[in-house]
C-alpha cells in the first residue's frame, strides 16, 4: 500500500461468516475459509485499550524519531466494521486515552490514530501527512 | 485411561550463573529429578524436551549417556515444558515405556525478548515504529481489564510483592528479597499501569520431570503424586495476544487459557473449587490476576477483594504461585512450565519448608500461558 495514495487501512471480510480482519488475510481465522474480499474499514473508531511506551525499544528494529524517543502511546481501536486495530496514539497532554474517540492520521509504517484535540493543535501539521491524514483534517472539522 | 504419576522432579538453580550454559542446567535438573525418583539415567525408557534458545535436548545424551532410547525434541515456546510432559504421558498411555522423562531449560541474555517481525508474520513497521515490544500486550490486556472490572493498581503491587515475599522463603529462586508494595507501586513505569518490579524477567534455569506406569510406580513411587491430567491448548479465534495488528471478533476476548484449564479439570474430573494449591502464569503482576478467573478460580472481578483478604497467599484459602511464580524465578522459557510442576510436587508431598501450605493439600494445579496464544495445564493430586 503507498503512503501518498492511502486513504485508509485495508482488510478483508469473509465471504462466508463476515469475520472481518486485518491486516487483508488469505485465509478466515474464524471459518477457514478462503474467500475473502478486501475492505476499506472506517476511519474513525474508538480506543478500546491502551498503554504507553515509556522506554526505548531495542534498535534495531526500532527507529527511533530524529528528535530523539520520547514515549508515546499504543494501544487498540475498536472500529465500526467489527475489528480492533493496534496503533500508535496520540493526544495532547492531560486527555484520557481510554474510550476516546479517535481518527486515522497515517498508515505507515503503522496505524496512527489521533484525538481530534491533537489533530487541532498538532505542532507539525505538515509532517507524515497523506491522504488519511487529510481527510482526518476534514472530518475533525 | 491408566493412570500416570509423577515419581521424581528435580531442578537446576534459577537466575543468573555466569559460565553456566543452558544445556548444563538441564543436566542438573535431570540429575535432580532421576535421584528424586531414586532411579538412573538407563532406567529411562523415553525422553522428550526443549529449549526456545539455548540448544537441543536430544544433545544432552552425550554427557547422560548413550542408552539409545528415543530422545525427541519439543519445541512450543513457553508451553515447552507442558508439551514435553504431554508427550511423555502419552508414550506411557500407550504403552510405549514405563518411565519416561520430560525436561525443559532455557538461558536468555540480559534484558527484554528480541522478536523479529517477520518471524511473527508481521511486516517491519511494527518493529520500526516500536511495536515490537511484549510487555505492550500485557499491559494493554490489564489496563483493559481494570477499566472492565474495577481492578485497582493496588491489587497489581499486592501480587507483585506476594511473589517476593514466596521468593524469599524458597531457597531456590531467583529474587529472595521481598519488595513492599510502596516500592513496587513506585518503581520506574515500563509500561502503564506496569511498573518494573511487576514484570519477570528472562531469565536462567532447568527443570525436569520423571513420570512412570502405574505398574512402574508401584515398585518406585513412594512419594509419587499422581498426574490427573494435563492438557495444551493453542489459541482460538477472538483471542486477544502479543504482538497482534488487530484483535478479530466480537465482544470480549476468547482466553486459550480458559480452553486450557477447563480440558485440563474435564480430564480430570474435578473442579477448580476443588484444588488447594495452584501455580498461574504470571508473566507480570496483572497476568496472575485475570489467570485466576481465566482459569475458573473465582469470577471476573472478585480477583479485588480476594487478593486484599490474602486468600492467595501462602496461609490463605487458596495459595498462588508458593515459590514465587515467574517473577521471583525469573522466566527461563523451555523450563518454566515443569518448574511449576515442580513447586506443585513439592507442595503435594510436604516438602516444602518455609513455604509449605498447610493442610496437607490433596490437589495441586499448574498453569503457564505463553506467545502467541498457547496454554498448558496440569492437575495433580498427592497419594497418602
Amino acid at each position: 500500500m503507498s503512503v501518498e495514495t492511502a486513504q485508509g487501512l485495508t482488510g478483508s471480510r469473509c465471504a462466508r461468516c463476515g469475520n472481518v480482519a486485518y491486516p487483508a488475510a488469505s485465509g478466515c481465522q474464524r471459518c477457514g475459509s478462503t474467500e475473502l474480499t478486501s475492505l476499506e474499514l472506517a476511519l474513525k473508531g474508538v480506543v478500546w485499550a491502551h498503554t504507553v511506551q515509556r522506554f526505548a525499544p531495542k534498535s534495531p528494529p526500532y527507529v527511533p524519531p530524529a528528535e530523539g524517543f520520547t514515549p508515546f502511546a499504543v494501544g487498540y481501536v475498536e472500529l465500526p466494521d467489527g475489528v480492533r486495530v493496534e496503533g500508535v496514539l496520540e493526544s495532547v497532554d492531560g486527555e484520557d486515552l481510554a474510550g476516546a474517540e479517535v481518527v486515522l492520521v497515517s498508515t505507515a509504517p503503522v496505524p496512527r490514530f489521533a484525538t481530534s484535540a491533537w489533530i487541532e493543535h498538532s505542532p507539525r501539521p505538515d509532517i507524515g501527512r497523506t491522504g488519511a491524514e487529510t481527510a482526518a483534517k476534514e472530518s475533525a472539522r | 485411561m491408566s493412570s500416570v504419576s509423577i515419581i521424581g522432579a528435580g531442578l537446576s538453580k534459577f537466575g543468573r550463573q555466569p559460565g553456566v550454559s543452558g544445556r548444563h542446567m538441564a543436566l542438573q535438573a535431570i540429575h535432580a529429578a532421576l535421584a528424586d525418583a531414586g532411579i538412573a539415567w538407563p532406567d529411562v525408557q523415553v525422553a522428550f524436551g526443549g529449549s526456545d534458545g539455548s540448544g537441543l535436548a536430544d544433545t544432552l545424551v552425550s554427557e547422560l549417556g548413550l542408552t539409545g532410547i528415543p530422545f525427541t525434541n519439543v519445541k512450543n515456546g513457553c508451553a515447552t515444558g507442558g508439551s514435553a510432559l504431554v508427550a511423555a504421558v502419552n508414550a506411557i498411555r500407550a504403552g510405549q515405556a514405563d518411565i519416561a522423562l520430560a525436561v525443559g531449560f532455557d538461558k536468555h541474555p540480559r534484558g527484554a525478548f528480541d522478536p523479529r517481525p517477520e518471524d511473527w508474520g508481521l511486516p517491519a513497521g511494527y518493529g520500526e515504529a516500536g511495536l515490537m515490544v511484549t510487555t505492550q500486550f500485557f499491559a494493554v490486556k490489564i489496563a483493559r481489564y481494570m477499566r472492565e472490572y474495577d481492578i485497582t493498581e493496588q491489587t497489581l503491587a499486592r501480587v507483585a510483592a506476594k511473589a517476593y515475599r514466596n521468593g524469599s522463603l524458597n531457597p531456590n529462586a531467583w529474587r529472595r528479597e521481598p519488595l513492599s508494595e510502596a516500592e513496587i507501586a513506585g518503581a520506574a513505569m515500563v509500561n502503564d499501569p506496569l511498573t518494573q518490579y511487576m514484570f519477570c524477567s528472562p531469565g536462567e534455569g532447568g527443570a525436569a520431570v520423571v513420570v512412570a506406569s502405574e505398574a512402574a510406580a508401584k515398585h518406585l513411587g513412594a512419594r509419587s503424586v499422581r498426574l490427573l491430567s494435563v492438557a495444551t491448548r493453542t489459541r482460538g479465534f477472538g483471542s486477544f495476544e502479543v504482538f497482534s495488528p488487530a484483535i478479530q471478533g466480537l465482544g470480549t476476548p476468547t482466553s486459550v487459557s480458559t480452553d486450557a484449564a477447563r480440558a485440563a479439570f474435564e480430564a480430570a474430573g474435578v473442579a477448580p473449587a476443588d484444588i488447594d494449591v495452584a501455580q498461574l502464569q504470571d508473566t507480570e503482576a496483572g497476568a496472575e490476576v485475570m489467570h485466576l478467573a481465566e482459569c475458573g478460580f473465582c469470577e471476573h472481578g472478585e480477583q479485588e477483594k480476594l487478593i486484599a483478604s490474602g486468600e492467595t497467599e501462602v496461609g490463605g484459602r487458596f495459595p498462588v504461585n508458593t515459590d514465587g511464580g515467574c517473577i521471583a524465578n525469573g522466566e527461563p522459557i523451555g523450563a518454566s512450565g515443569l518448574r511449576q510442576v515442580h513447586e506443585v510436587v513439592t507442595q503435594l508431598r510436604g516438602e516444602a519448608g518455609d513455604r509449605q501450605v498447610a493442610g496437607a493439600p490433596r490437589l495441586g494445579f499448574t498453569h503457564v500461558y505463553g506467545a502467541p496464544g498457547i496454554s498448558a495445564c496440569t492437575v495433580l493430586e498427592a497419594v497418602r
